[in-house]
């Protein structure tokens, strides 16, 4: 089994103190791991750096051949074959506000991928109903509710087809009925060959879907 | 005082001898201020030789009508006569408000004035003459010779009207300046092609030119005649500075005063035997000047507000874009030069901005009036756009610029696609609110001869006589332009309001 995404030795700092340090975490295609801990604990930022939106200090993170190196944030224009491998499911979703549901999804594949609009929203329409938000296709943001927001976020975060993604607390609004729903949504996604690193700090919800669970802790 | 005096018998008759007493006093103070100094107003930047202020004592004002007020004042019995400085267009709405007793200083003898005011005999004759450069003086013999040219003049005076009304017999242009210098200059600049003024003021504008730069028709286009002018109400007084004009033309101390600032003629004589034979002057009735006969003027005005306000919108747009971009995107050098212009913009006045690029660059590019006010205008408010766009572009939440990125979008489009959108939203009020304000200080270019809504209320007002229905129907169409604009603008955020969380 290769290893989709591996993060060897991973420290962040923020000023003076560590919000990271030595985080070492494998995800292989088709695995679900669960990153774990009491909050304050470093998972966003690990995910973050993951995302090459927040540079680390010390380590490497390796996405499926592409090396981050310790240091600032390289410019976009060098990051494009990370963009393509990686999505990320923001907490709260950060849903483009003037933008309908569907026009979300269709941002990247129209402007990134090239593709036309008809050729995208045949896309579009197809992830949100697969993720069962279909109906809300021509929705503002501010119109769905927090599942069907989060469905639509995830959608967005697919539509490039990206072989890892990673989830920011994807359970924080979600009922315990969503929750399971949710559950299921995502072991799809692996079964397609994707790898998936979720943070959160919700144990049931990490028990009953994880394939493993990584516990970061503050000692 | 009457009055006072008769409520002190009525009430208070014991004390009578303390009433009368109190009386004496109060009208001895009243001699003071009203009967021992005779208050005048003029405007001093009209300049020598009727007002100017004395460069060896630049408190004090000197200049032919300053020595007709002492004459008059003399005349009166007063001690002395104190000068208050008004500016010109403005000299008989202060003097009908009380701020002084009477105006001079060219003030001209029009039908709409005497209609108004109490005015006094004519106590000098002044030609209107035209100006033009040396090399058209074969070409031009008078108005008719001026179809489609630019012929300037100060506003609100008889030259104006006679322009005005020769723009449907002749077809020139006429172009209005606040004062009486600067149409000279754009004469010489090739802005204007001919200038229509007193021949006192056209004289002075060669003398001052070293006697080159553009001649002076001999022909003059009309005849005029400065006067006196005291509030309606004080007819009795005017009669009284009526006899002491024609005292002063008996006794030749007018000519004294003419030939000391050498503007004594052959016509002033004509004139004065003229006013000293018809004791009572031909008082002409007003013309009768119905508002709506200034509509189509007004009209026309408020299409040029409502022109040099969208074009100069866009200008502040598209410039305050790029100002935005360089401060937030630009490198260290442009972030400190697009700070510099804006802090430079929003710290001077827009007037000062105005006359810069109007008269200031008229050495390096001759800018057009139209141009000149829009690019004034436009680049003005860009430092104030680009400051609302700054602060909108870096409202938008980072977690939608990140949320862009990690899908792989580049820079510039996640400005065009999610950034600049989202800003927008942001900045449709205040964009609103900067446009009704640009509106309204779009009245700041008639300053460089631009005769938009408030100059030709202005001088609707000032040939009427009054600002009460020119001032409400000016106002009216400043609403009807600005109303609609914020109508428009809440409706926009209302709809893009309902987008966003």
């Amino acid at each position: 089994m290769t290893a989709l995404l591996v993060i060897d030795g991973l420290r962040v700092r923020y000023e003076t103190r560590d919000v990271l340090r030595a985080l070492s975490l494998e995800v292989a295609r088709g695995e679900i791991v669960a990153l774990m801990g009491p909050s304050g604990v470093g998972k966003t930022t690990a995910l973050r750096a993951v995302a090459a939106l927040q540079p680390f200090d010390e380590g490497r993170i390796v996405v499926d051949g592409f090396a981050l190196a310790p240091g600032s944030v390289p410019p976009e224009s060098r990051l494009v074959p990370l963009r393509r491998r990686v999505g990320l499911v923001f907490q709260g979703h950060a849903l483009f506000a003037h933008l309908t549901a569907l026009d979300n999804v269709t941002l990247a594949l129209r402007h990134v991928l090239g593709k036309t609009r008809g050729e995208a929203e045949a896309v579009g329409e197809r992830l949100l109903t697969s993720l069962d938000v279909g109906t809300r296709a021509g929705a503002w943001p501010s119109q769905l509710s927090g599942g069907e927001a989060q469905r639509v976020a995830i959608a967005r975060a697919l539509a490039p087809d990206p072989h890892l993604l990673l989830m920011d607390e994807p359970t924080a609004a979600l009922d315990p009925a969503r929750r399971s729903t949710l559950g299921t949504t995502l072991r799809r996604l692996c079964e397609q060959g994707r790898a998936l690193l979720v943070a959160t700090h919700d144990a049931e919800f990490a028990r009953a879907n994880a394939d493993r669970v990584v516990m970061l802790t503050t000692a | 005082m009457l009055r006072d005096s008769t409520k002190c018998q009525q009430t208070r008759p014991v004390n009578h001898s303390a009433c009368t007493l109190a009386l004496t006093l109060l009208s001895l103070g009243a001699q003071d201020t009203t009967r021992r100094v005779l208050v005048w107003g003029g405007d001093a930047e009209g300049g020598a030789p009727f007002v100017e202020a004395d460069p060896s004592h630049p408190s004090q004002v000197r200049g032919f009508d300053v020595e007709v007020a002492d004459r008059i004042a003399r005349g009166l019995g007063r001690h002395s006569a104190r000068f208050l400085q008004v500016q010109w267009s403005n000299i008989d709405q202060s003097v009908e408000r009380g701020d002084f007793v009477l105006g001079l200083s060219g003030v001209e003898d029009t039908p709409a004035r005497r209609a108004r005011h109490s005015v006094t005999l004519p106590y000098f004759e002044f030609r209107e003459v035209l100006a033009v450069r040396p090399e058209d003086r074969d070409r031009i013999h008078g108005l008719a010779d001026l179809r489609g040219r630019r012929v300037a003049t100060l506003g609100a005076t008889i030259a104006y009207d006679l322009l005005v009304s020769a723009r449907d017999s002749t077809g020139l242009i006429p172009v209005s300046y606040d004062d009486d210098v600067h149409p000279y200059a754009d004469l010489v600049a090739g802005r204007v092609d001919a200038v229509l003024l007193d021949h006192i003021i056209a004289q002075r504008a060669l003398r001052h030119r070293g006697g080159s730069g553009f001649t002076i028709l001999a022909q003059p286009v009309a005849i005029g005649h400065y006067v006196g002018v005291l509030a309606h109400a004080d007819s009795l007084l005017r009669d009284s500075v009526d006899g002491v004009l024609r005292e002063a033309m008996r006794d030749g101390s007018l000519e004294q005063i003419f030939r000391r600032w050498s503007v004594w003629d052959p016509s002033q004589p004509v004139l004065f035997d003229r006013v000293l034979r018809s004791s009572a002057l031909t008082r002409t009735a007003p013309a009768a000047t119905h508002a709506l006969a200034y509509l189509p003027s007004l009209a026309r005005a408020a299409a040029v507000t409502l022109l040099v306000s969208l074009l100069s919108m866009t200008l502040a747009v598209v410039v305050g874009l790029a100002l935005a971009s360089g401060r937030l995107y630009g490198p260290a050098w442009v972030r400190a030069l697009t700070t510099i212009y804006i802090e430079v913009i929003r710290g001077t006045p827009l007037l000062l901005q105005l006359f810069v690029i109007y008269y200031g660059l008229a050495g390096v590019v001759r800018l057009p009036a139209f141009l000149a006010a829009i690019l004034a205008l436009g680049l003005n408010y860009a430092a104030y756009e680009a400051e609302i766009y700054r602060g909108a572009l870096e409202a938008v939440p980072r977690a939608q610029l990140e949320a862009a990125r990690t899908l792989g979008l580049s820079e510039a489009q996640i400005l065009r696609l999610v950034r600049g959108p989202q800003a927008l939203r942001y900045a449709l009020a205040p964009m609103t609110n900067d446009f009704v304000a640009l509106l309204k200080d779009s009245a700041l270019v008639s300053v460089i001869t631009v005769v938009e809504l408030t100059k030709q209320t202005a001088i609707y007002a000032t040939n009427i006589g009054s600002w009460v229905v020119p001032g409400i129907l000016c106002a009216l169409v400043y609403l009807a332009m600005s109303l609609p604009l914020a109508r428009l603008a809440r409706r926009l955020e209302h709809r893009w309001g309902g987008r966003a969380a």
